[in-house]
């Protein structure tokens, strides 16, 4: 079977088609969905417990190395998931280019920085106390 | 050979009308909603972690919403959304890996079960996080 059997002869020389980029797309957002498996449940009883502690025994949780290494794992793990997830979203249902691209470029950003913010505010919890 | 009769006579996609309705298929638009609603939910939860590095004052304006009736649906919302989101991509993983589950049967059993489950265990934990 060579490859321009599923291809026409006209959008083989318009050079359209796969990005060839599918699989690694995929493959990622497995491995962080692994990752998320162990941290998600670690983070909602972390939740509760940060929570319930007011803001003295909030900033005490977040400050424990063992808290804060978890807490950046997870928040770089969420990052780069929910920024594959919502880039599928954005393909699968925004058709023109322009609006396309904004937002795929826009939900780079707000996943980059959702990871700084979060980052910057335990690493100053972290060494603070 | 012209590329546009040949591309006009390929198979389309059946439509969605066609299917007889299966809860597998809510499970999976529900998948896709409880995610990209958590993509936002993410961006509260940050919030609260900034404002914990910010001040005591940013701290109690988050906790004042957070143990607000309307903060506290937000929370239950959020919570049912991750565990929805948890347990059906955890499902998603064993279909890609040792691919079980794939049967009509089973997986409108699972589904129903992940949608109890995703309740159940979001209403514990806001028990035991005293919300109710």
């Amino acid at each position: 079977m060579s490859e321009g059997q599923y291809l026409t002869p006209t959008k083989a020389a318009r050079g359209l088609g796969s990005a060839k980029s599918g699989t690694q797309h995929h493959i990622r957002l497995r491995v962080t969905a692994i990752a998320l498996v162990f941290l998600v449940p670690w983070f909602l009883y972390a939740v509760i417990k940060a929570s319930g502690a007011g803001y003295e025994g909030a900033l005490v949780w977040v400050g424990q190395p063992i808290n804060a290494t978890l807490l950046l794992l997870t928040a770089a793990a969420v990052s780069y998931h929910m920024r594959l997830g919502m880039q599928v979203i954005i393909e699968d249902y925004i058709a023109k280019t322009g609006t396309r691209t904004t937002l795929l470029i826009l939900n780079t950003f707000a996943a980059y920085a959702m990871f700084i913010a979060v980052a910057m505010a335990v690493v100053q919890i972290w060494t603070a106390g | 050979m012209s590329g546009t009769k040949r591309a006009a006579t390929r198979p389309l996609s059946p439509h969605i009308q066609i299917w007889r309705w299966h809860i597998s298929a809510l499970a999976s638009i529900t998948h896709r909603i409880t995610g990209g609603a958590l993509y936002f939910g993410t961006f509260l939860i940050a919030a609260w972690l900034v404002a914990l590095a910010i001040s005591p004052e940013a701290y109690a304006m988050m906790e004042g919403f957070i143990t607000s009736i309307p903060g506290k649906i937000v929370l239950f919302l959020w919570a049912v959304a991750v565990l929805f989101h948890l347990y059906n991509g955890i499902r998603h993983l064993i279909w890609d890996g040792p691919g079980i589950g794939f049967s009509p049967k089973v997986a409108s059993q699972v589904s129903t079960l992940i949608y109890v489950l995703a309740i159940l265990s979001a209403a514990a934990l806001m028990f035991a996080a005293g919300a109710f």
